[in-house]
C-alpha cells in the first residue's frame, strides 16, 4: 500500500518543550476570560482611576467573593456533565438559617454557625446527588425540582420574617469588612477554597475521574470508575460550598429572608461557562470558573465607574455567555477539521 | 472441510489463551456457535472470517463484555470466567478496537494511567512521573507521541498506539487487535506491525483480526478460520495460500441458497458519474438498470457506504453527479431523493434504519407521512391501515403494531425497514448489508424479497460484505478498495477469488 | 439535549468497547399497549384523571371554589404558562430546550411599553412586539439549529441577553397607561361562564399546536427526530429546519404571552414574567413530556398546566400559603421524572430474570468456572 499522506508525527517533547509551553498557554481554556477581565479592569481604570482605589478594589473583591465560591462548586458539577440549578435556594436556606441561629441562640460561637451551615449545605447537595445518581434522570430536571422545593422550604420557614444586621453579632458582620494587609478576609477564604479545590481536581485520582466522567460517561463506566459515587460527592461538595456562600452572605448583606438568593443559579452557571467550563463536561477548571465569577461581578461596578447605564449589565453578561460557547465551538470545529484532514486517505 | 486443516494442538506449555466451543445467542440470533482459538506466547495469530462469522462476538467474549453461554476458557492453563471488562484486563487481556475509546478531554498520559495515576509528593498525582513513565512506554514502542497532548484530535493510528501503550503498562500478555488497519495509511500500518513484532518477540501473544490477506501473510505466524459462528481450521501461515483460506471462509455451495430469479433488465435508473469526495472516494461511476441487482463489494472501510450515502443525500460530495431516470439529483437532500424514487435501507438498523422507541406502525409509515396527509393532516386510522397492509405483506412477526419496534427480532426489524421503503414505491432501492445480524431463515426471506423486487422492475444497489450473498444475488459486482472501484464483474465472472483479490487490491485498479 | 463531540471518520460499524451490542430480543415482550388500553391508561390519561380528581377535591373541600369567579381568575393566571408551554412541548420533544422564553416575554413587554409611551398607534405597537419575539426566536434557532450550539447553554445566554435588553429599553420605569378598552378586554369574561374572552385565542393556539404535533407530517417527524436524529435524516426529515422554526414559534408565542401579561396587568416592566420559564418547564415535564425527547403530548401538557394552576388557586383560596404550592410543584416535578425511571428499572430486572430463565445455563461446573 503506497501512500503519500504521511501523518505528521507529533514533535518529540525534548526538542520543543519551550515552544510547547508557550503554545499551551495560548490554548488555555481560561485565557479568553482572563484576558477579558484584565481588559475590562484596565479600560475602566483608564477611564476612571477611582475604580482601582483601595476602597474600590476592596469592593470589587468583596462583591466577587460569594460568586467565586458558588462558581467553584458549580464547576465541579458541570465538569461531570451535570448542572445544579438549586444553588440559589440552598444559599437562601443556609443564609436564613444563619440569621435565625444568631437571633435565636444568643452566644452561639461563630465557628459553630459555620459548621452547621456547611453541613446543612452538604445535606441539601447530597439530596440532589442521590436523586441524580439513583434515578438516572438528568440533573437539569432534578435540580429544577429541588430549586422549587428548597425555595418553598425557605418560604415556609421564614414567612415574612427577616433578619437584619442588628440580629447578628458584630464580630460576624465584621468578617466581611475586615482585611488582612488590605485584602478582605472573606475573599482570602474564597481564594483558599479555589486553591484547595483546584489541587484536588488536578492532583487526585478522584478529581481526574470527574473529568473522565464528563468526557465520556460510558467509557468511564467501562473502565471501572465509580461514576455514581463520584457524581454524588460532586453534588455534595457543591452543596457544602453553597452553604459556605450562604453563611458569608448572611455576614456581608444586611438582610436575609424568604427570597434570599433567588435567581442566583443562572448567574453562577453563566460564570462557569464564561470561565471556560464546557457545558458538556470534561474540560475547564475551577480557576477559570472563579475568574468568570470575578468578571461577571466586576462588570456591574465597571459599568457604574464608566457611567454606563447599569442596565446594560445583564445584556453584556448574555453576550459574554454566547461568546464563550461560540469560541468553544469554533475551537472544536477546527480540531475536527484537522482530524479529518489527517485521517483522510490519499484516495 | 479442507483436507489440509490443522487441528489446534492440545495444551502445550506455551499456550497463553485457550477458548474452546464458546457459544453465545441473543434470543433467536446465534452469534457464536463454536468459538475456538488457541493463542501461544510469542506468536501473532490471525483470526479470519467473513462478516457474521462470529469474530466480533468471540472478541467480546475474550474482553469480558459477553459471558458465553457455553465453552471452556483458559488463560495459561487456568480456567477463567470474566464478569466484567476489568476482570479480563486483570487477567492480562487487552483489546485494541478499530475505534479506540480515549477520553478526548484528558491528556495522552492521563488516558494511559486513568484510575491508577502515579503519585508523587504529598500523595498527589505527579504529572512529571506520569509523563516520564508514558515516555518510557512510547520509547519501548518506538513511537514518539507527546504525553502531555490532549487526546482529542489524535489520529486513529496514534490512538491505537496509545491503547497499546496502556496495554503494556497493564502487563498485558494477550493483545487482541480487531481490524486495526482499516483506517490506517501504509506508513502507519508499518509502524503498527513493527510494534506488534516487538511485542511478540517479548513473549506476548497477539490475536490479529483482519480481512487483509497481504497483511496477514506479512505479519502472522498462524491463521484460524471461522465461518457461520464456528471454528473451521487453524493453519501455519507459511503452509497456506490466500486461495486456501478464502475457500475455507466461503466454503459452501452458493447457488442452492438464493433463489435468484432472472429478471428482465430494462433502462438505466441510476447513473453515477465521476463522483468524488476528498479523502473518502474518488471517481465513482456506474449505472444500475431497472430489474438489475448491482452489488458493491469490498472490505470494511472501502468507502461503499459512503458512496451510497452520497447518492442518497445524507452526505455531500465534491464533484460528479447523480442522475435518477435521467434527471439530475440535488445533493445533500434526502427528501428530494425520496421524492425522486430512491429508498435507502441503511447499514445500522438500530441507529439509522429505525427509530427504536417508536411503534412498528409508526416506523412503517414514517416514509409515508407526506403521502398519507389529506389537506396537510394525517389520520391515525389511515396510518394504521397502511402499516398493517405493509407489515402483512412482508410477514413481519410482531405481537401488535403498537409495540415498540425494539421488541422485534433483527430479522423482523429489517422487514419493517424494507416495508417502509417499499411503501413509497421506489424506482431504486439501496440496501446496505441487508442481512447483517439476521437469522438464517429470515435471511432467505429477505433475499427472496429482493429478488422479487428486481423481478418487478425495481433497480437494486446492494452493498454487502458477505461473499455468498454478493455472488448469489448480483447481476453485476462492483468491487471497491480504498475509495475506488477496482473491478467490474459480470455474474459469470464473479468468483470468490476474483472479488477477494479486487477487494484487497491484489490487482491493479480498473476503470 | 444530545450532542456529539467527535466526528467519526471510521465506518459506522467500527468496533469499540463501548458500543457493546447486547441486543437481547425476546418475543412477546410488549413495550406499548394497544388500542383503547393505550388511550385510557397512558400518561396523558393519568394526568387528566389527576386533574379531575384535584378539581373534585377542591370543589368539595373549599367553599367558593366551584364558581365562575374562580374559573375566571384561575384561567387568567394560567394563560401565560399555557401559551408558552405549547411551543416548549414541541421543542423538548425534539430533545432541545428554550430557557429564554420568559426573557422574550419581558423584552416584548418592555418594548411595547416604551413604544406606546412614545405615542405610536397601539396596533403598530402590538405588531412590533410580536416581531421582536419572532426575531429573538430566530436568533435562538440560528444558534442552535444552524450553528449547532447546545441549546441549554445558548438559551441561558439569550435569557440573560433578552432580559438585559428589556432593562436597557425600559430601565426602571413602568408604563401603565394602556388604552383602558384594551385592558378591560383582556380581563373580560364570556357571559356568565366566567371564562375569559381571551381564552378563545388561547384555545386556538392550543389547537394549532396540538394539530401540528399530532396530526401533521411535521409532527410525526418531530417525534422521530427526538428519538433519533440520524434515523430522522434517513427518512428525509430536515432536522435543522424543523428546529429553527420551532424556536421562531417559541419566540413568537412568548411575545404573545408578554403582550398578554402587559395588558392584563396594565403594566409594562422590565421584570415582567421573570422566572416564568421554570414554571413552564415544570408544567411540561409534569404533563408527561420526556426530557430526553421523543415522548409527550399536548393534552398531557394542558392537563399538567391546569393541574398546577388548580392546585395553586385552590391552596390560595383555602388560605394555605403559597409556600406549600412551590414545594408541591417541585415534588410533583421530581416524582414525575423519577417514577418512570423506577418503573424502567423494575421492568429491566424482570426482563433480566426472563432472560436467565429462557437461555441455556451459562455456567456449569467443569466448563467455565465462575
Amino acid at each position: 500500500m503506497t501512500d503519500t499522506a504521511t501523518p505528521t508525527p507529533t514533535p518529540t517533547p525534548a526538542r520543543s518543550s519551550r515552544r510547547r509551553g508557550v503554545a499551551a498557554l495560548l490554548h488555555l481554556r481560561e485565557l479568553p476570560v482572563a484576558v477579558a477581565l484584565i481588559a475590562l479592569v484596565l479600560i475602566t481604570y483608564a477611564a476612571n482611576p477611582l475604580f482601582l482605589s483601595p476602597q474600590g478594589t476592596k469592593d470589587l473583591l468583596l462583591n466577587a467573593t460569594i460568586m467565586i465560591i458558588l462558581a467553584v462548586g458549580q464547576a465541579l458539577v458541570i465538569i461531570t456533565r451535570n448542572v445544579d440549578l438549586s444553588v440559589g435556594s440552598i444559599l437562601g436556606l443556609v443564609a436564613f438559617g444563619t440569621g435565625s441561629l444568631f437571633a435565636n441562640v444568643p452566644g452561639i460561637p461563630i465557628i459553630a454557625v459555620f459548621a452547621i451551615g456547611l453541613v446543612f449545605g452538604a445535606v441539601l447537595g447530597a439530596v440532589n446527588g442521590l436523586l441524580v445518581t439513583v434515578a438516572r434522570v438528568p440533573a437539569l430536571v432534578i435540580t429544577l425540582g429541588t430549586l422549587y422545593i428548597y425555595r418553598g422550604l425557605n418560604n415556609a420557614w421564614a414567612g415574612g420574617t427577616q433578619y437584619f444586621a442588628d440580629d447578628r453579632p458584630e464580630a460576624f458582620g465584621a468578617l466581611s469588612v475586615d482585611t488582612i494587609l488590605g485584602f478582605p478576609l472573606i475573599t482570602l477564604l474564597a481564594v483558599v477554597v479555589v486553591i484547595v479545590v483546584a489541587i484536588v481536581m488536578a492532583g487526585t485520582r478522584a478529581g481526574r475521574d470527574l473529568y473522565a466522567i464528563g468526557s465520556d460517561p460510558d467509557a468511564a463506566n467501562l473502565f471501572g470508575i465509580p461514576v455514581g459515587r463520584r457524581v454524588f460527592i460532586a453534588f455534595a461538595v457543591n452543596g457544602v460550598l453553597a452553604g459556605l456562600a450562604g453563611v458569608l452572605y448572611a455576614s456581608r448583606f444586611n438582610s436575609v429572608g424568604a427570597t434570599t438568593g433567588t435567581g442566583l443559579e443562572l448567574d453562577v452557571v453563566a460564570a462557569a461557562v464564561v470561565g471556560g467550563v464546557a457545558i458538556f463536561g470534561g474540560s475547564g477548571s475551577v480557576a477559570g470558573a472563579a475568574i468568570g465569577a470575578v468578571l461577571l461581578t466586576t462588570i456591574t461596578s465597571a459599568l457604574t465607574a464608566l457611567r454606563v447605564d447599569k442596565f446594560w449589565q445583564q445584556a453584556i453578561v448574555g453576550v459574554l455567555i454566547l461568546a464563550a460557547i461560540i469560541i468553544d465551538r469554533v475551537a472544536s470545529i477546527r480540531t475536527a477539521r484537522r482530524l479529518r484532514i489527517s485521517e483522510a486517505r490519499d484516495v | 472441510m479442507s483436507p489440509e486443516q490443522t487441528h489446534p494442538p492440545g495444551n502445550s506449555d506455551a499456550t497463553l489463551l485457550s477458548l474452546r466451543g464458546a457459544a453465545k445467542t441473543f434470543g433467536p440470533v446465534v452469534a457464536l456457535a463454536d468459538g475456538t482459538v488457541e493463542l501461544r506466547a510469542g506468536e501473532i495469530h490471525a483470526l479470519v472470517g467473513e462478516n457474521g462469522a462470529g469474530k466480533s462476538t468471540l472478541v467480546k467474549v475474550l474482553a469480558g463484555l459477553y459471558h458465553p453461554d457455553a465453552g471452556v476458557f483458559e488463560i495459561e492453563g487456568e480456567p477463567v470466567a470474566f464478569r466484567t471488562v476489568a476482570d479480563s484486563k486483570a487477567a492480562g487481556i487487552s483489546v485494541i478496537y478499530q475505534e479506540p475509546t480515549l477520553f478526548p478531554d484528558l491528556t495522552v498520559a492521563e488516558n494511559i494511567f486513568i484510575g491508577r495515576q502515579p503519585k508523587g509528593r504529598a500523595g498527589l498525582i505527579s504529572r512529571a512521573r506520569m509523563r516520564t513513565e508514558a515516555r518510557v512506554l512510547f520509547e519501548r514502542l518506538g513511537v514518539p507521541i507527546d504525553p502531555d497532548r490532549i487526546a482529542e484530535g489524535l489520529s486513529i493510528a496514534d490512538q491505537q498506539i496509545i491503547e497499546i501503550a496502556k496495554a503494556i503498562s497493564l502487563d498485558a500478555k494477550v493483545l487482541v487487535m480487531d481490524e486495526p488497519t482499516a483506517a490506517l495509511s501504509g506508513v502507519e500500518v508499518e509502524r503498527l506491525f513493527a510494534v506488534a513484532r516487538s511485542l511478540r518477540d517479548r513473549g506476548a501473544g497477539i490475536l490479529f483480526i483482519s480481512h487483509r490477506f497481504d497483511e496477514i501473510f506479512e505479519l502472522t505466524d498462524r491463521i484460524t478460520v471461522m465461518r457461520d459462528g464456528r471454528y473451521i481450521a487453524t493453519h501455519d501461515t507459511a503452509a497456506v495460500t490466500t486461495a486456501d483460506i478464502v475457500r475455507e471462509m466461503v466454503g459452501r455451495d452458493i447457488a442452492a441458497l438464493f433463489p435468484k430469479v432472472d429478471a428482465e433488465i430494462g433502462d438505466t435508473v441510476l447513473r453515477v458519474d465521476g463522483l468524488s469526495s476528498a479523502g473518502v472516494f474518488r471517481d465513482i461511476s456506474f449505472e444500475v438498470r431497472s430489474g438489475e441487482i448491482v452489488a458493491l463489494a469490498g472490505l470494511v472501510g472501502a468507502g461503499r457506504t459512503e458512496v451510497a450515502r452520497a447518492v442518497f443525500g445524507i452526505d455531500g460530495y465534491d464533484t460528479g453527479k447523480v442522475e435518477l431516470l435521467g434527471r439530475r439529483l440535488r445533493q445533500r437532500d434526502p427528501q428530494a431523493a425520496i421524492n425522486a424514487g430512491i429508498g435507502f435501507v441503511p447499514e445500522d438498523r438500530r441507529k439509522q434504519g429505525l427509530v427504536m422507541d417508536l411503534s412498528v406502525a409508526r416506523n412503517a409509515t414514517l416514509t409515508l407521512r407526506h403521502a398519507l396527509a389529506r389537506f396537510g393532516l394525517i389520520s391515525g386510522s389511515r396510518e394504521r391501515r397502511a402499516a398493517a397492509e405493509w407489515t402483512k405483506r412482508l410477514q413481519v412477526k410482531t405481537g401488535s403494531q403498537e409495540y415498540a419496534v425494539s421488541t422485534l427480532s433483527g430479522g423482523n426489524q429489517q422487514k419493517v425497514v424494507l416495508a417502509k421503503w417499499l411503501a413509497t414505491a421506489p424506482k431504486l432501492l439501496i440496501v446496505d448489508e441487508p442481512t447483517r445480524g439476521i437469522d438464517v431463515g429470515t435471511k432467505a426471506e429477505v433475499h427472496r424479497l429482493i429478488s422479487d423486487l428486481a423481478g418487478r422492475g425495481i433497480a437494486i444497489l446492494m452493498i454487502s460484505s458477505e461473499l455468498p450473498e454478493v455472488l448469489g444475488m448480483a447481476d453485476r459486482v462492483l468491487v471497491m478498495h480504498e475509495g475506488r472501484i477496482t473491478a467490474r464483474l459480470d455474474r459469470a465472472d464473479a468468483t470468490p477469488e476474483a472479488v477477494m483479490h479486487a477487494a484487497t487490491a491484489s490487482m491493479e485498479p480498473v476503470e | 439535549m444530545s450532542d456529539t463531540k467527535r466526528t467519526e471518520m471510521v465506518e459506522p460499524t467500527a468496533t469499540s468497547a463501548v458500543s457493546a451490542d447486547t441486543t437481547e430480543t425476546l418475543r412477546d415482550e410488549p413495550r406499548g399497549r394497544t388500542g383503547l388500553g393505550r388511550i385510557l391508561l397512558g400518561r396523558d390519561a393519568i394526568m387528566i384523571y389527576l386533574l379531575i380528581a384535584t378539581i373534585v377535591i377542591a370543589m368539595i373541600s373549599i367553599p367558593r371554589f366551584a364558581s365562575p369567579v374562580t374559573v375566571g381568575f384561575l384561567l387568567l393566571d394560567v394563560i401565560p404558562v399555557l401559551l408558552i408551554a405549547m411551543p416548549m412541548t414541541l421543542i423538548i420533544i425534539t430533545g432541545e430546550i428554550d430557557l429564554s422564553v420568559a426573557s422574550i416575554a419581558g423584552l416584548t413587554s418592555a418594548l411595547i411599553g416604551v413604544l406606546w409611551q412614545a405615542g405610536l398607534d397601539i396596533g403598530v405597537v402590538l405588531v412590533l412586539g410580536v416581531v421582536i419575539g419572532v426575531a429573538a426566536g430566530a436568533m435562538n434557532g440560528f444558534l442552535v439549529a444552524v450553528v449547532g450550539l447546545p441549546s441549554l447553554a445558548v438559551t441561558i445566554g439569550t435569557l440573560a441577553l433578552f432580559r438585559g435588553l428589556a432593562l436597557v429599553v425600559i430601565g426602571d420605569n413602568a408604563v401603565a397607561n394602556f388604552p383602558p378598552e384594551l385592558t378591560a378586554f383582556f380581563t373580560s369574561k364570556l357571559g356568565a361562564t366566567g371564562i375569559p374572552t381571551v381564552m378563545i385565542g388561547v384555545l386556538l393556539i392550543i389547537v394549532v399546536f396540538g394539530v401540528l404535533l399530532h396530526f401533521t407530517p411535521f409532527g410525526r417527524g418531530l417525534y422521530a427526530l427526538g428519538f433519533s436524529k440520524e434515523a430522522a435524516r434517513f427518512v428525509g426529515i430536515h432536522v435543522a429546519r424543523s428546529k429553527f422554526w420551532l424556536y421562531v414559534a417559541s419566540g413568537g408565542v412568548s411575545a404573545l404571552a408578554g403582550i398578554y401579561w402587559t395588558l392584563r396587568y396594565s403594566s409594562a416592566r422590565s421584570d415582567n414574567a421573570s422566572g416564568l420559564e421554570l414554571a413552564v418547564i415544570a408544567a411540561v415535564l409534569l404533563g408527561g413530556v420526556s426530557i430526553f425527547g421523543g415522548k409527550g403530548s399536548i393534552p398531557g401538557v394542558v392537563a399538567g398546566v391546569l393541574l398546577i394552576g388548580t392546585i395553586n388557586y385552590a391552596l390560595r383560596l383555602g388560605r394555605v400559603s403559597d409556600v406549600v404550592l412551590i414545594i408541591v410543584t417541585g415534588t410533583l416535578l421530581i416524582a414525575s421524572v423519577v417514577a418512570p425511571s423506577i418503573v424502567d428499572a423494575v421492568k429491566r430486572r424482570s426482563h433480566d430474570r426472563r432472560v436467565r430463565r429462557e437461555l441455556p445455563e451459562p455456567v456449569g461446573s467443569g466448563s467455565v468456572s465462575a
